[in-house]
C-alpha cells in the first residue's frame, strides 16, 4: 500500500523520460522485421513475374510472332531449319495437359483408396505403414524417378504396345507416382479431420461401413480431395526433369499415347542451354514459362475456389 | 417396477477398453416408454455404457464386451445378431450436433433410403413425419432443400433427433444431447424428450441435474464404472439410498 503512496503507477508514467517506452519500443521493432520479411517475399515474388513477362512478351512484341501463332501453332522450328521460323507450342501444351491429367487419373483412385484405407479401414497398422512410405515417396528426387522410369517402364510398355516405349503414357505413369504423396496426404487430413460424430450417427442408423464411407464420407471430403488432386495437378505440370526423360522429346502431337512427344517443361529444359539470350528462340522459351506460371495461377484460383466451397 | 422393463435390459455388463475397466458389471432395466437418466461425474463410464447399447465401441479396437445386454429376449452382442438391423431399433444422439453436409430433407431420408425405401411419396413421409416428430417440421418445411448445416445449433440437434427417428427405432439413447445447447434449444429438447417417451424407451445421458429430474423417470448413479444406485427418479432426488448420490445431486461432490 505504502509503495503505491509514494510511487503512483500511472498509464502515462514513463521511467525514461522523453524516449518510448520499451514495449512499445518492442512491438515495434517485432512488427518491422516482420513487414520487412513480408514485402521482400513480394518484391522477389513481382521482380520474377516481371523478369519472364518482360522476356516472354518480347516474342510478341518484339519478335513479331501473333498469339495464335503461338498459342495453336503446331509447328515448332525456332531456329528456321526448314524454312521460315515457326514457334507453335501447341504440341507443348498438348503435351503437359496431356500428362498431367493422365496422371491424375491414374493417382487419384490409388490416393483416395490410400487415405482411406489408413483412416478408415485400418487406423492401426495401415497408417503406421502406409504413412512413411508416402512420405519416402515424396522425398525421391525427380531425377531418380525419370531414371527408374528410362530403365524400367519405358522397356516394358516397349514390350506390350506398338512403338518405342516412349511418350505421354511413359511420362503419366512416371508423374501419378510422383502425385501420389501429395493427394494422399491432403486426403488422410481431410479424412482424419472429419468430425468422428458423423460417422457414428451414419453407423447409428445402421449404415454399413461401406455405406458410410461411400454416402456420408467421401461427399463430405470431396472439395478437399479434389483439392489435392488440383495441387497433384499442378505439380505434374510443371515437373520438368523426370518426364523429359521418359517423354521423348519430339516437337509435334503425337497419335498415340506410345509415340514420343514434348511438354511445356522438357522443351524448356532441353533447349535453354542451346540459345542465345535476347534471340527469338529464347524468347519463344520465355513465352512457354510464362504460359506455365499464368497455368500455375489458374491452379491455385482454382484450389481457392475448392477450398471456400470446402467451408460451405 | 413394470412387466415390461424385462425387454430392454444389461445383465452384468462390463467394458474393457485394453486392461481398463471403464463400466464394471452393471445389470439395469430400462422399462419401456419411459425415460432413464445415467448420471454421474466425468469420466465414470456412462457414455461407455450407452455406446455399448448400440455396439457403437465396435468401432474402437480396444474395446472388449462381457456380459448381456438383452432387447427383447435377445442378447445383442451374440455372433449371431446383424449389428445393421440392431442398430436400425436404437436410435443414437450425441452431444454435439452432427448432421450431415447434406440438405434438410436428405439427413432425414438417408436412412430409410439404407433399409431399402425407394418410393418417393414414402420418402416424403417419413421425413414429414420424422420432423414432426422432432417438432423442427414447421420451422423448416419451407426450406428442406438448403443445408442442414445452415440451421441453428438447436435446430441441428432436433434435426438429428429426427434423422434417428427416421428409421424407426424403439430405444433412443442420447449422450448430453442438450449441453451444446442455449436454454431454449435445451427446453425445446426437453419437451420433445417428454413426448417421445409416449413411444419408445429412451436411455438419457446427462450432467444437468435439473434436466434428469425433470425429464427422467428412472435415474441411475454411476461412480468409476459402477452403479452406485438406481432407482425412480423422485426417490433419487428427494430420498437417495448412498450418501454419495446425495452429495452428487447437490453439488457438493463431483
Amino acid at each position: 500500500m505504502k509503495a503505491i503512496d509514494e510511487r503512483p503507477v500511472g498509464i502515462a508514467d514513463n521511467p525514461r523520460p522523453g524516449r518510448f517506452k520499451k514495449h512499445h519500443m518492442e512491438d515495434f521493432a517485432g512488427r518491422s522485421y516482420t513487414t520487412i520479411c513480408a514485402i521482400l517475399l513480394i518484391v522477389i515474388i513481382l521482380s520474377i513475374v516481371y523478369f519472364v513477362a518482360s522476356k516472354g512478351l518480347a516474342t510478341f512484341f518484339r519478335d513479331g510472332v501473333s498469339f495464335s501463332e503461338f498459342l495453336f501453332g503446331s509447328k515448332w522450328d525456332p531456329d528456321g531449319n526448314h524454312g521460315e521460323p515457326q514457334f507453335g507450342v501447341m504440341p507443348f501444351i498438348f503435351g503437359s495437359f496431356a500428362t498431367s491429367i493422365l496422371a491424375a487419373v491414374i493417382a487419384s483412385p490409388l490416393s483416395i483408396c490410400a487415405s482411406l484405407f489408413m483412416t478408415e479401414i485400418v487406423p492401426g497398422w495401415g497408417k503406421k505403414l502406409l504413412q512413411p512410405v508416402i512420405e519416402l515417396l515424396a522425398g525421391i528426387p525427380s531425377v531418380v524417378y525419370g531414371f527408374v522410369g528410362l530403365t524400367v517402364i519405358v522397356p516394358a510398355l516397349r514390350d506390350m504396345f506398338p512403338g518405342q516405349g516412349i511418350g505421354i503414357a511413359a511420362g503419366s505413369i512416371v508423374l501419378s507416382v510422383m502425385i501420389l504423396p501429395t493427394i494422399t496426404s491432403i486426403g488422410t487430413d481431410a479424412l482424419s479431420s472429419l468430425p468422428r460424430g458423423l460417422k457414428e450417427s451414419s453407423y447409428a442408423l445402421g449404415a454399413t461401413r461401406w455405406q458410410t464411407i461411400y454416402r456420408v464420407i467421401l461427399p463430405t471430403v470431396l472439395p478437399s480431395i479434389l483439392t489435392g488432386v488440383v495441387l497433384g495437378m499442378a505439380r505434374a505440370f510443371g515437373e520438368a526433369l523426370a518426364v523429359q526423360m521418359v517423354i521423348g522429346n519430339a516437337p509435334h502431337i503425337p497419335r498415340s499415347l506410345f509415340e514420343s512427344a514434348s511438354t511445356l517443361t522438357s522443351v524448356i529444359t532441353l533447349d535453354m542451354g542451346n540459345t542465345v539470350m535476347g534471340t527469338p528462340h529464347s524468347n519463344a522459351l520465355w513465352s512457354m514459362a510464362l504460359a506455365l506460371m499464368f497455368m500455375t495461377f489458374i491452379f491455385v484460383v482454382i484450389v481457392r475456389l475448392l477450398e471456400r466451397r470446402n467451408r460451405i | 417396477m413394470q412387466q415390461t422393463s424385462t425387454t430392454f435390459r444389461t445383465e452384468n455388463l462390463s467394458v474393457f477398453y485394453g486392461t481398463y475397466e471403464a463400466v464394471k458389471n452393471i445389470s439395469l432395466n430400462f422399462p419401456d416408454k419411459s425415460v432413464t437418466a445415467l448420471i454421474g461425474p466425468s469420466g465414470c463410464g456412462k457414455s461407455t455404457f450407452l455406446r455399448s447399447l448400440n455396439r457403437m465401441n465396435d468401432e474402437i479396437s480396444q474395446a472388449v464386451i462381457k456380459g448381456k445386454i438383452w432387447i427383447g429376449g435377445e442378447d445383442i452382442n451374440d455372433p449371431s445378431t446383424d449389428v445393421i438391423q440392431l442398430r436400425q431399433k436404437i436410435g443414437m444422439v450425441w452431444q454435439k450436433p452432427n448432421p450431415f453436409y447434406k440438405s434438410i430433407y436428405e439427413n432425414i431420408a438417408f436412412g430409410p433410403k439404407y433399409h431399402g425405401v425407394k418410393n418417393k411419396k414414402e420418402l416424403d413421409q417419413i421425413v414429414e413425419s420424422s420432423l414432426r416428430k422432432a417438432a423442427l417440421w414447421d420451422e423448416v418445411k419451407d426450406r428442406l432443400k438448403q443445408s442442414a448445416l445452415s440451421l441453428s445449433g438447436g435446430q441441428q440437434q432436433r434435426l438429428c433427433i429426427a434423422r434417428a427417428l427416421s428409421v424407426n427405432p424403439g430405444i433412443l439413447l442420447l449422450d448430453e444431447p442438450a449441453s451444446a445447447l442455449d436454454p431454449v434449444s435445451t427446453s425445446k429438447v426437453e419437451e420433445l424428450i417428454v413426448e417421445l417417451k409416449k413411444e419408445l424407451s429412451i436411455v438419457i445421458v446427462t450432467h444437468n441435474m435439473q434436466q434428469a429430474a425433470r425429464i427422467s423417470d428412472y435415474t441411475a448413479y454411476f461412480y468409476l464404472g459402477t452403479l452406485m444406485e438406481h432407482n425412480d427418479t423422485e426417490i433419487i432426488f428427494t430420498n437417495p439410498a448412498n450418501a454419495m448420490t446425495q452429495e452428487y445431486i447437490s453439488g457438493r461432490f463431483g
